[in-house]
This record gives structure tokens, sequence and C-alpha cells, in this order.
């Protein structure tokens, strides 16, 4: 037939039209994934090789393979007869930064919650606004506003001050350079990464199912805790997720709020490239920083599933 | 919105009832709870900000204003060192982002899902899964074996490592405006025989603006206000002003600071605004 001859020519061309598009897309990407594969992912394969090997003397590494970074985490080797001796310096610090990460995202979530769930059952206009102030500190120098929280929490700053006026106190309270220092200022960076999710998944609250859970006679704890907290689960998780990992690995924060004593993970793995150059030993923190993060986005994303699973 | 329970039972205490109805959104405590984030994140800044004006060298006690310390501050040559070092690095940081994230915007967007799409977007958005400090001393360590390797030094280093951390940032906006861009104008422009270079000058890049401008803005201040990775591989003479101010604050509280620092402040919420703007733009 004539009709035969047309259709092989098209779909001659619709395979080239396809493999053009290939082409082009992978032209397209190849700057962007280049330039992230190599400044971004290349390097933390050469922080895995970096931790497997001995440190150099002014920094850097020797190119010897050990596995003292992973042994000099747990245990400390004995001077005299060279046994090794559990050392519980590093594993208190990673206990210390998770319960200070953990704490900061309990709080970020006793604050967050009822303003994202303030914002959702604002009018359109000014749910703008509230979402605006809300987003706006996140694109302020975290530097910036952290030195601004040490300028308000000394004991000479405005808090003190102000309490003192007012007679609640009669001596500065010593905020600074304290966990709780470190803790108030984890919930003051990170908070916004709390309400935004939680707005997100509220926003599309239908309050006739709060309306209902009224009309059933629950009172507003019962419709708080068993309509709304469900429905806002799926932000909640994420909102605890977005403050958590970056609260674990916060530099910044404890380095400028606990004065430097009081160590997190991130400020012992700058320093292990910076005073006391132990590049491998620095490796191996990190890596170990990735794998908590790692194990909590595999749980989230086993939660998740399950979670499908379970309504499906 | 007409509420059965007050339609049956309203005989009873209809005010009582009333006010119920009007507030059933409301939960007690929720509307102070805010205020109290709101106040959180901004009383602190606001502090800082106006102790910037402050005529006293005490960031204690309000005296006076007075504009002595950003005078003191823009004279001081560490400040405008670092300032032009920040500016040229968010600039070269912003180009080149902006530019890649462009080109892999359109590359996964307004396509059948293909092979290894979930790939590729974990790829672009790696840099805001690790921890910042990891990538800081990943990449440090890199360009450690590349200067041994290669013997170059300078500040091109610095900016590469931005422009890398800046893609994801400048690559969202993008795709998000690419999202609600429907095909049909450019498939009408390619039907009126006009050349793909065309169309894609002629109608896709021109829709696509508010985007772009958005991605690099965003990568700007992103660029502008990073710490901790331009902390670790930033060599002699490559201070930032974030850095610049880190060490300042290291050094000892001065009103000075507070002026540099409201000046970057405002530079970034200005930005955001800006932004804001465009966005609304876009909406309409």
């Amino acid at each position: 037939m004539s009709g035969r001859e047309p259709h092989t020519a098209l779909a001659a061309a619709i395979a080239q039209n396809r493999r053009n598009k290939r082409v082009t897309r992978a032209w397209l990407l190849a700057p962007a994934l280049t330039i992230i594969l190599a400044i971004s992912i290349l390097p933390l394969g050469i922080t895995v090789v970096y931790s497997f090997l001995t440190p150099g003397t002014y920094g850097g590494v020797t190119w010897e393979f050990s596995t003292d970074s992973y042994v000099q985490f747990l245990f400390q080797r004995d001077i005299f007869d060279d046994t090794l001796v559990f050392n519980s310096a590093y594993v208190s610090i990673f206990l210390r930064s998770i319960g200070l990460a953990l704490g900061a995202t309990i709080g970020a979530l006793i604050l967050g919650f009822p303003t994202a769930y303030f914002i959702a059952s604002k009018p359109r206009e000014q749910r703008n606004i509230w979402l605006f102030l809300i987003t706006l500190p996140f694109w302020t120098n975290l530097l910036i506003r952290t030195y601004a929280m040490l300028l308000i929490i000394r004991d000479e700053g405005i808090i003190n001050i102000m309490l003192m006026k007012a007679g609640i106190i009669s001596s500065p309270l010593t905020i600074l350079y304290t966990d709780t220092a470190v803790f108030i200022g984890l919930i003051y960076s990170f908070l916004p990464f709390m309400v935004l999710p939680i707005y997100a998944s509220l926003e599309k609250l239908d309050f006739s199912l709060v309306e209902a859970g009224y009309d059933l006679y629950a009172n507003r704890l019962k419709v708080l805790f068993h309509v709304i907290v469900p429905l806002a689960k799926p932000g909640i998780v994420a909102g605890s997720i977005l403050v958590f990992i970056p609260a674990l690995g916060a530099y910044i924060t404890p380095e400028l709020l606990g004065g430097g004593k009081k160590l997190m993970i991130g400020n012992m793995i700058a320093m292990q490239f910076g005073a006391s150059r132990n590049w491998p030993f620095g490796s191996a923190a990190a890596l170990i920083l990735m794998a908590l993060v790692v194990v909590v986005l595999l749980l989230n994303a086993l939660a998740a599933r399950r979670g499908a699973s379970n309504n499906g | 919105m007409a509420d059965p329970t007050t339609a049956t039972t309203a005989s009873g205490k209809p005010r009582h009832r009333r006010r119920r109805v009007r507030d059933l959104r409301a939960m007690p405590g929720f509307t102070a709870t805010a205020w109290i984030t709101i106040v959180t994140l901004y009383l602190p800044i606001l502090v800082l900000v106006a102790f910037s004006f402050n005529e006293n060298r005490s960031v204690v006690l309000w005296t006076g204003f007075s504009l002595d310390w950003y005078a003191k501050a823009l004279e001081n040559d560490g400040i405008r060192n670092a300032a032009w070092v920040s500016v040229k690095v968010a600039l070269f940081a912003t180009v080149i982002s902006t530019i890649v994230a462009t080109m892999a915007a359109l590359a996964t967007t307004r396509t059948k899902k293909f092979a290894g799409q979930g790939l590729v977007f974990g790829i672009i958005n790696q840099p805001l899964m690790i921890p910042e400090i990891v990538t800081a001393i990943a990449t440090l360590s890199l360009f450690a074996l590349v200067k041994k390797i290669t013997g170059l030094t300078g500040i091109g280093y610095l900016m590469m490592a931005h422009a890398a951390f800046c893609i994801p940032f400048a690559y969202m906006p993008i795709r998000a405006r690419l999202e609600t861009m429907t095909l049909t104008l450019e498939q009408a422009a390619a039907d009126l025989y006009a050349p793909p270079l065309k169309v894609f000058t002629l109608v896709t890049l021109p829709l696509l603006g508010p985007g772009i401008v958005a991605g690099a803005m965003l990568a700007f201040v992103v660029s502008l206000d990073d710490v901790i990775i331009t902390l670790m591989i930033a060599g002699p003479g490559e201070t930032t002003l974030p850095i610049y101010i880190l060490g300042a604050i290291r050094r000892g509280i001065t009103p000075e600071i507070n002026a540099v620092s409201t000046i970057l402040v405002a530079v970034s919420v200005l930005l955001v605004m800006l932004l804001f703007v465009v966005q609304r733009r876009m909406q309409r």
C-alpha cells in the first residue's frame, strides 16, 4: 500500500527527533552536572580516601594507609603499653550535638506548628505577608543573625537589661557561652525551616473537617490532635528533618554562642582542618556525620513508604 | 458558612454560639505563639540595626543617632577589600550558576520522564542535602590536592566552589517558572517557521525572564552570605565580608561591625523584597 512508505518515514523522523532531544538534553545538563560532580561529589570521594590516610605534620595527609582515624574516634592508645582504652571525648561531642539538635527540633516544633497553623487560618492576602516575614530571615546572613542574637543575650544585652529594669532579676543571667545559648541560637537559626513545610501541609487543610470535629462534640484539644496534627504530619516530619540536619552540623551557632568551648560536631570537624591539623581524623568525623544524616533520611524514607502502603 | 449546630440549638445561648462559630479555626495561644515567633526572628536583628546608628562607642547604652560607624566602616581598608572580594565572587558565582541552572532546567522540565531523571535531580540538589561543614572540608581536600598537583593558586577556587553550591538555588525558581509555561507558544513559533534558536531567544527566554532573574538573585544572596565553605577554602587575601565580620567578632564587639552587618543585611533584604515583587508579577 502506498500509505506504508510515509509511515516508516514518519517513524524514522520521530525516532530521529527523539534522538536529537536526548542529545540536546545531555548537552544542556552537562555543565551543571560537571560542576556539581567535580566540586561537590568528587570531593566526598576524596574525603573517604583521606579518612584512611595518615595525618601530615603541617596539615594535609601522608599517603600511608591507616584506620587510626576511626579507631581514634572511640579509643585512645595508651602511651605506655600501646593498648586501646575507650575514650568518650569524641562520642560525647556527637551525643551532645544530637541532643542539642533534637532539643532545637522540638523547640522549633513547639513554636513553629502554632505559627504555621495561625498563618494557614488567615485570609490569603495576610498569609502572604506572614509567609514573607517568616522567609525573610532565611535569606539574611546566618552569621549576622547569630551575632545579633549574641548581642541581645549577653550579660549586658537587652534581655538582661530589661529583666533587671523590671525587677525580675537582680544580677544578669549568664546565658551566653552556655548550652542554653546554643539551644536558643539553633532554634532561632532554623525556625523558618519548620514553619514553611508545616504551613505547606496545612495550607490546603479543609476547615470543614475541623468543624465536623466540633460538631461531633470534640473539644479543641481533641480536634487539634485527632484532626489537624494527623493532616499536618508530612509537614511536621519534613520540617523536623529540615531543622535537625542543619542543627546537627551547625558551625556558626556553637562557635559564637557557645564561645568555641561548647563544641558541636561541626566545630570539631573544622578544628581538625585548622588548629589541631588532623585531616584524616576530620575527614572520618565528617563521614560519620554524613552517615548520621543518611540514617535520618533513610528512616524517613522507610516511614514514608510504610505510611504509603498502609494507606493504599 | 452555615453551621448546623447553630441552626438546631441556637435558641439556647445564641451569643455564645455565635462566638464559637466565628473563631472555629482559632486555637488558644496560637496567635500569641505566632507573634513570639516573629519577635524571636526579628528582635535581635532590629537591636543590631538600631545600635549601628548609636553615637556612643558602647553597644549597650543608646546615647544618640549618628552615622559615624558607617563612615568608619567605609573608610576601613579591610572592610573595603573584603566587600570587593565578596562582590567579585558573588557575581562570578551568580553568572555561572544561573547559566548552567537555566540549561539544566530547560533539560529537565516539560519533557516526559527520562531515564536517570531521579539521579539528575539528586545530583543537582546534592549541595542542599549535605551538611555544609562536610562540603566545606571535602572541597578543601580536593582543592589542596589540585593545588599540589597543578601548583595553581588564586581566587578561582573560591569562585568555582561558590558557583557549585549556588546551582540548586538558581535552579529552583527557574524550574518552577518553566513548569508553569506551556509549550504552545513555542510550538506556534516553530509552526511559523522560526528556527529553533529564534524560538528560544524570542519566545522562551523572554517568558522565562522572571524565573532567571529570581534564580540569579537567590544565587547572589546565597553566595554573598556564605560563611563555612568560604572560611575553609579562602586563601590569604581572599577574605569575604562575612569572613571579615567573623574575625572581627572574635576580636571583640565594635559598633563598626554592627554597621557593616547592617549593610549586608540590607542588601539581602532588598534583593529578596525585589524578588518577592518579581514573583508576584510572575503569578499574574
